[in-house]
């Protein structure tokens, strides 16, 4: 970038605001996916919506891509600036801005912590469900940005559900406000839902309004332990065929479990081969008729043993043990690759068997874990990128991954995004008619492709594979 | 083209720095709510631990260029470790940290001041206790011949960096050193006594008071008379080497199947002890000695919990509640675990109520001789940590390091705080109590 440009940058914010040093641009030239880093030329801190308009009108006259980043923490390279240009940042805009009570309704900066604002609500006794497992670190706007899950998605679901109203920035510097404080909105095209998981290909967020509710009164969690990962998926099929919707159905297999045991101590039985979390909020009745009939289940499915959390600490403890799974589980090989395949929930014992099996076949080492109540899983592989060949067979399987789910009715990526590294996939997914109707919203909103270029749409498709039975 | 001084550099960090320990690392970001200087910097991920981690990897594979602002990055580390606890990957940063500073050391050009400095410092003064010592009775007649007040009083210190000035005034008095065990009759247990540089020259009033205390709980204390400085400083400074040689020499002072326990009043000190193992886990002829000496090795709370202290306190009985808190020393909560001993104590300490201090886990910025090497982060961090202090308005805020609690002190002293609140060590804030309680038979010396 010309010294020139990146004094137009720096005119905007002030010196203090940008960053430009060797050690810098090399710190955010990462996120959380393996396998990819790149040095923007330029990091901006903006602190206000009218200075965000400035720079992405400097970016859309220059031809500077421009990369939203949150705190990093993305697992599909989707905060990587692959194509160079600016990182820009939101640690000066992270205020709650407005606590609606009569409307139920939360207004926020896109810098805010995800926890801070669950925390915030909770002390006046509102409750903001989701909860991605990074909620300590990751902002709000990396959540609505990547349209983040978490652990009580089957219940409250994901953080699309809760987005009322966005005030963005479009590629051209124009300010567009969507949605609104409302119960009811049909005025033209859902544009917040849109921007909603657009991955910061589309705008940039400036202002997010969420919806609230009323914090469930009594909470209680449970713990089943199996000998197959298969009777722990089942169990959860017949949870929810029981007419139960639980807040929590959390699932980790005996690599994950050892992991989690090493990080927390939780004294996490040996000879389990998987475990699930459950955990049922609401009116104390209901919430101990749900937990005792998922323990019965769980039971008859063949359980090894079961439990109920004593407290609240116990229960936090295991669900921290949960949310900490992917990291911990790095502590095995030098690198963690993980997928965030889903698939409908009936099919979930399927998709556990044959991520077995694609392990097997491919001579893998994979984990598994994930939201089970929600069919979205995270087989991680656990592997070394300095090793080529091995590197090979893990793109293969995690390949054959993407292409049984999708056989079973399923997507590529559930809640961390498409970024750049699943870009090559997103055909399979889409077809050839999907992906071209997304290209051409992109087109019509970013025609200079200034917005988080690479990331959604590759280049290239991988071929397809050919996959037999089994 | 590549400079001769990348290319040593690069060497040196290939040479030093694990690249295992960097692989650990998968970027999770978990670390970076835990990391003080990130939250102190408005969230600069290139002063968190995972951007270092970044940082040492492109060092090594030459993705940077040395410069002054890599340089920082590892300088700002305060080397507190409070993202080894939040690193659900196990990432031994603080091994990472030390051998990214050694591998620096090795080849960075030093000024002719510096050189001198950290010579007499790493060389002579640390390397040695009987220097010290010298050097301490100096300091003290420096204190006591008046010279301290008349320079205080012309301004002297106005030459140097105002955190100095303020740390200075708030050394501690130092008296003669008289360090022999009050009581000589047979104990049940044999406790030796790491009695740490500084602790055992500025401090030497709060050693008197932990063999008092010690005793009186049934241990015999013995002190080792070759005993070193523990290298804890030499290798949070780039000085991992010497530091081992030091670690060699205490071994050796403390090898003794009489010995219980290693005791130790200085946090910092203590998690060094405990890492001996580590350091010297492919020297053949130390490996077992030092896991021996590690596993010994113990702080002050957790050996006072140990023998009883607890329900000693409990039986006290006093009406008068001041508030009382606790600031963790980073290595004794972060390496050793060690945060539930010292709350107890303080828990059970009659004429008091413990409070939670707001982030008590987190550095208060002394962080070694950080304060002096980075004046201006010290001081932020003390500033969000005073806050804390300000909110809860404690009577007592009690710290288990020596740094932490000079630390403490200038936070109070910043704030004009003096006439409200103090700091103190915990074996002192101990001692004061069971004398005042007189808890023990034998009235105690206050």
């Amino acid at each position: 970038m010309e010294e020139e440009t990146k004094r137009k940058f720096i005119n905007i914010v002030g010196v203090k605001h940008v960053k430009l040093t060797q050690a810098q641009l090399l710190a955010y030239s990462y996120d959380a996916t393996a396998n990819f880093q790149a040095k923007a030329d330029l990091v901006i801190s903006p602190k206000d919506t009218e200075e965000i308009v400035e720079i992405v009108k400097l970016c859309a006259m220059e031809r500077i891509p421009i990369v939203s980043r949150g705190s990093g923490t993305n697992l599909a390279a989707g905060t990587v600036p692959t194509q160079g240009g600016i990182i820009l940042l939101f640690n000066r805009m992270n205020q709650i801005k407005e606590l609606d009570k009569e409307n139920l309704m939360i207004t926020v900066q896109p810098g805010v912590i995800t926890q801070e604002i669950s925390n915030y609500v909770e002390e006046h006794g509102f409750f903001y469900p989701p909860d991605p497992s990074s909620m300590k670190i990751s902002t709000i706007g990396g959540n609505v940005s990547e349209n983040s899950g978490g652990l009580r998605g089957l219940k409250y679901g994901v953080t699309k559900d809760y987005v009322k109203a966005l005030t963005v920035v479009l590629p051209d510097g124009s300010i567009v406000k969507t949605g609104g404080k409302l119960a009811k909105d049909v005025a033209g095209y859902d544009l917040t839902s849109l921007l909603v998981g657009s991955e910061g290909t589309l705008g940039i967020i400036c202002e997010i309004t969420l919806k609230i509710i009323p914090l469930p009164i009594h909470k209680k969690t449970g713990i089943a332990y199996f000998h197959s990962l298969e009777d722990a998926a089942e169990t959860v099929s017949a949870i929810i065929e029981s007419k139960i919707i639980p807040v929590t159905l959390e699932f980790m297999d005996r690599g994950t479990m050892d992991a989690v045991e090493e990080f927390m101590g939780l004294g996490l039985p040996e000879d389990a081969e998987a475990m699930l979390l459950m955990e049922q909020d609401g009116d104390i009745e209901l919430v101990e008729r749900d937990l005792q009939t998922m323990i019965k289940i769980a039971i008859e499915k063949g359980a090894k043993a079961t439990a109920i959390a004593a407290s609240t600490e116990e229960a936090d403890l295991l669900k921290t043990g949960r949310r900490s799974a992917l990291s911990a589980l790095s502590r095995k090989r030098p690198t963690t690759i993980l997928e965030d395949a889903t698939v409908p929930r009936s099919e979930i014992a399927n998709m556990v068997r044959a991520i077995q099996a694609i392990a097997i076949k491919h001579n893998v080492q994979i984990s598994t874990f994930g939201h089970a109540g929600d069919g979205n899983l995270h087989p991680t592989c656990l592997t070394d990128i300095r090793n080529h060949e091995e590197m090979r067979r893990v793109e293969q399987a995690l390949a054959e991954i993407f292409e049984v789910a999708i056989s079973l009715g399923g997507t590529i990526t559930g809640e961390h995004g498409v970024g750049e590294m699943k870009a090559p996939y997103l055909e399979w997914k889409l077809g050839e008619s999907g992906i071209q109707l997304m290209k051409q919203i992109k087109q019509a909103i970013d025609p200079l492709n200034i917005m988080n270029p690479g990331k959604i749409f590759a280049k290239e498709t991988k071929p397809r594979l050919v996959i037999q039975n089994g | 083209m590549v400079s001769e001084l990348q290319q040593r550099m690069q060497e040196s960090f290939v040479e030093h720095v694990n690249e295992e320990y960097i692989m650990d690392c998968m970027r999770c970001g978990f670390c970076l709510p835990a990391c003080p200087t990130y939250m102190a910097t408005d969230q600069d991920e290139t002063h968190s631990p995972r951007g270092r981690i970044a940082l040492m990897k492109a060092m090594r594979d030459g993705d940077v260029v040395w410069d002054g602002s890599i340089e920082e990055a590892f300088d700002v580390c305060l080397g507190c470790r409070a993202c080894e606890p939040a690193c659900p990957a196990g990432v031994q940063y603080g091994t990472l940290i030390e051998e990214t500073r050694f591998a620096v050391q090795q080849v960075k050009p030093q000024t002719i001041k510096e050189k001198g400095l950290r010579n007499v410092a790493f060389n002579h003064l640390f390397a040695d206790q009987k220097k010290m010592a010298t050097t301490i009775k100096f300091f003290h007649f420096y204190q006591n011949s008046g010279l301290q007040k008349m320079t205080r009083k012309i301004g002297f210190l106005d030459l140097f960096p105002p955190f100095m000035k303020e740390m200075e005034s708030v050394l501690p008095k130092i008296k003669s050193k008289q360090n022999s065990p009050v009581s000589s009759q047979p104990k049940l247990t044999n406790v030796a006594f790491f009695t740490g540089c500084l602790m055992d020259t500025l401090f030497q009033e709060t050693n008197r008071k932990t063999i008092v205390l010690l005793e009186q709980l049934g241990a015999k204390v013995h002190i080792p008379k070759e005993q070193q400085c523990c290298g804890a400083l030499h290798g949070h400074s780039g000085e991992l080497d010497k530091g081992i040689q030091n670690a060699r020499a205490n071994i050796d002072a403390f090898d003794s199947d009489d010995y219980d326990y290693i005791v130790n009043n200085a946090g910092g000190c203590g998690a060094f002890l405990s890492e001996y193992q580590k350091h010297l886990q492919s020297d053949k002829h130390y490996k077992d000695k030092a896991a021996r000496f590690s596993k010994k090795s113990i702080d002050i709370s957790s050996l006072f919990v140990k023998l009883g202290l607890n329900d000693l306190l409990k039986t006290g009985q006093s009406d008068n509640e001041s508030i009382v808190t606790y600031q963790d020393s980073c290595h004794l909560r972060n390496v050793n675990q060690v945060f539930h001993e010292p709350r107890t104590l303080l828990q059970n300490a009659p004429g008091f109520e413990y409070k939670e201090l707001i982030d008590a886990g987190s550095c208060c910025g002394s962080a070694g001789i950080y304060n002096l090497l980075q004046p201006e982060m010290a001081t932020r961090i003390l500033d969000t940590k005073m806050k804390g202090v300000k909110d809860l308005k404690p009577t007592i805020i009690v710290t288990s390091n020596p740094g932490c609690l000079m630390q403490m002190q200038v936070g109070i002293q910043r704030e004009g705080l003096q006439k409200e609140m103090t700091a103190m060590h915990i074996v002192d804030f101990l001692f004061n109590v069971m004398g005042k309680n007189k808890i023990i038979g034998v009235e105690l010396n206050v």
